[in-house]
């Protein structure tokens, strides 16, 4: 390759850089400008990402969603995702915002730029037959245990307590396997849990264990995203200090958790 | 070879360029689990699948009616079906319909594992194709040679395993290799069902690590590196299987 073909070739590449950056720099120009804005959320996560019986996406993430959507006075669309890849798709510009159960780490922040203050918080427990009397996370060591692909605590729960982590793409995969009895215990988010034992159809299950690794969730937009984080930010402390994440999960049928009565008390 | 392993996190912490399955001693054992669950799953596969090619072709030619049928109704079943969905057919509804066993915690477990379903799935799937690429090499050997083993008394049986079948085997050895890689790949979709392969190890790092990238990266030379290594092989036996002059 020629010098000359060299810096055309570099120039073209700084360029299109540029304009990359200039495009994404104003993510809310471009909202307003399409009129919708597309924020992924779960799907298989009752109560706060699920779907209704005609197939509408529904639940506490969700509404939270369309109070962003009717601040910017846009439309709204949901995109679902799971946890394997709601950041590839905030990264990748699929979606503008990730409202998805999302526990709050270090790594994922160098990987999307996730809003203070956090809006929801969550552990891990475990769902298992009452019958099997489980007591201790111990009791788990060498027994399988479903897990959903991507969630941060299969590690540990492998790592710390020797459990064999099974894990599925979505929860009703996992679900239907512990169902089947090819897991001893399911591995998941507390407050998931908690939904699913007040399920008549679960009545012969438990949730056992001490909850472990309380995190808070963290809702995220692109990386230098600036002006839209800062929104969000003040979004978040409306939220608490409203008290309508409160509101959300009476009105979802969960019961009030102590992360988000303590958030309200803070921002009051 | 910790100084190896070693070098790898000062490059992470260096270069931002994350492979925690080779510094990380757990994460390079799950990668090497994923490995050596991969080659199992690949090698009983590829058994099972050729071996349902060469006696679904045997029953293909048979004189029983039902027989023929059976086998063309498993054809046509398993190749016009995506391997995902049998897959989970399988292991969510076959799986769960079989009588269960008493497990080692207490409870009730269906008879087959993850791994035993993506094995009998994954083979019926590439055993559907064989089947079809057996006769037509069974179709490519000359009628008169056929009929010259009958003149000198050979039973069909006999026919097909010392004339037909190594002639046969000659002429479909470049469609077998095609179906048979394909299957080295497939056992990816085994992810889908939780059989601890490499895609799922893969995923299960990039989960923790966020580093999608490199795992993809070194995902795709891995199975590079593997499918070569049988597509070599394949070749080699075409080779030493050759007849001059014929095929």
């Amino acid at each position: 390759m020629s010098n000359m073909t060299m810096n055309t070739f570099a120039s073209a590449l700084i360029i299109s850089a540029m304009g990359l950056t200039a495009a994404s720099a104003d993510v809310l120009d471009s909202i307003k400008e399409r009129g919708t804005l597309v924020v992924g959320v779960k799907a298989d996560y009752k109560p706060y990402g699920f779907l209704d019986s005609s197939g509408n996406i529904i639940g506490i993430e969700p509404d939270l969603a369309q109070d962003v959507a009717d601040k910017l006075g846009v439309e709204v669309e949901y995109v679902p995702v799971v946890s394997s890849n709601r950041m590839q798709f905030l990264e990748q510009g699929k979606i503008d915002l990730m409202i998805a159960t999302m526990t709050d780490t270090e790594d994922r922040r160098k990987v999307v730029q996730i809003v203070d203050p956090n809006y929801y918080s969550s552990g891990t427990n475990i769902l298992a037959l009452k019958s099997l009397g489980l007591k201790e996370w111990e009791d788990l060591r060498g027994k399988p245990v479903c897990g959903i692909q991507g969630a941060f605590y299969n590690k540990p729960t492998s790592q710390n307590y020797g459990a064999e982590i099974v894990a599925f793409t979505g929860t009703a995969e996992a679900y239907s396997a512990l169902k089947a009895g090819n897991c001893a215990a399911f591995v998941y988010d507390d407050s998931a849990i908690v939904a699913k034992t007040n399920d008549p159809e679960w009545s012969d299950y438990e949730m056992p264990l001490k909850t472990i690794d309380d995190a808070p969730w963290g809702l995220a937009v692109q990386l230098g995203e600036d002006e839209f984080a800062a929104l969000m930010s003040d979004m978040i402390t409306e939220w608490h200090k409203s008290g309508r994440i409160l509101e959300l999960e009476t009105e979802w049928g969960v019961a009030n958790t102590p992360f988000a009565e303590a958030m309200h008390a803070k921002f009051k | 070879m910790d100084v190896i392993f070693e070098w790898f996190r000062v490059l992470y912490d260096e270069t931002s360029i994350n492979l925690p399955f080779l510094y990380d001693a757990y994460d390079r054992n799950r990668m090497i689990d994923g490995f050596f669950t991969t080659i199992r799953l690949s090698l009983v596969c590829l058994f099972f699948s050729v071996l349902i090619g060469v006696v679904g072709t045997w029953l293909q030619g048979s004189t029983f009616k039902w027989a023929r049928r059976i086998v063309n109704g498993y054809i046509q079943l398993f190749r016009n079906t995506p391997p995902l969905v049998q897959l989970y057919f399988f292991y969510f509804a076959i799986g769960t319909m079989l009588p269960t066993v008493e497990n080692d915690w207490g409870g009730q477990s269906p008879i087959l594992g993850s791994f035993a379903w993506a094995a009998i799935s994954l083979s019926f799937f590439a055993g559907a194709f064989n089947v079809e690429i057996f006769r037509s090499g069974i179709e490519a050997v000359p009628k008169s040679t056929v009929e010259a083993a009958e003149a000198l008394g050979f039973s069909r049986l006999q026919i097909y395993r010392d004339v037909t079948l190594p002639l046969a085997f000659r002429v479909v050895l470049p469609a077998l290799n095609n179906n048979l890689v394909n299957l080295v790949k497939t056992t990816t979709l085994a992810y889908a069902i939780a059989v601890p392969e490499m895609l799922y190890e893969a995923n299960q790092i990039w989960s923790d690590n966020v580093n999608v990238t490199e795992m993809m990266i070194f995902l795709l030379l891995a199975y590079f590196v593997l499918v070569g290594i049988l597509v070599g092989g394949m070749n080699r036996w075409e080779r030493a299987m050759r007849i001059p002059g014929f095929g």
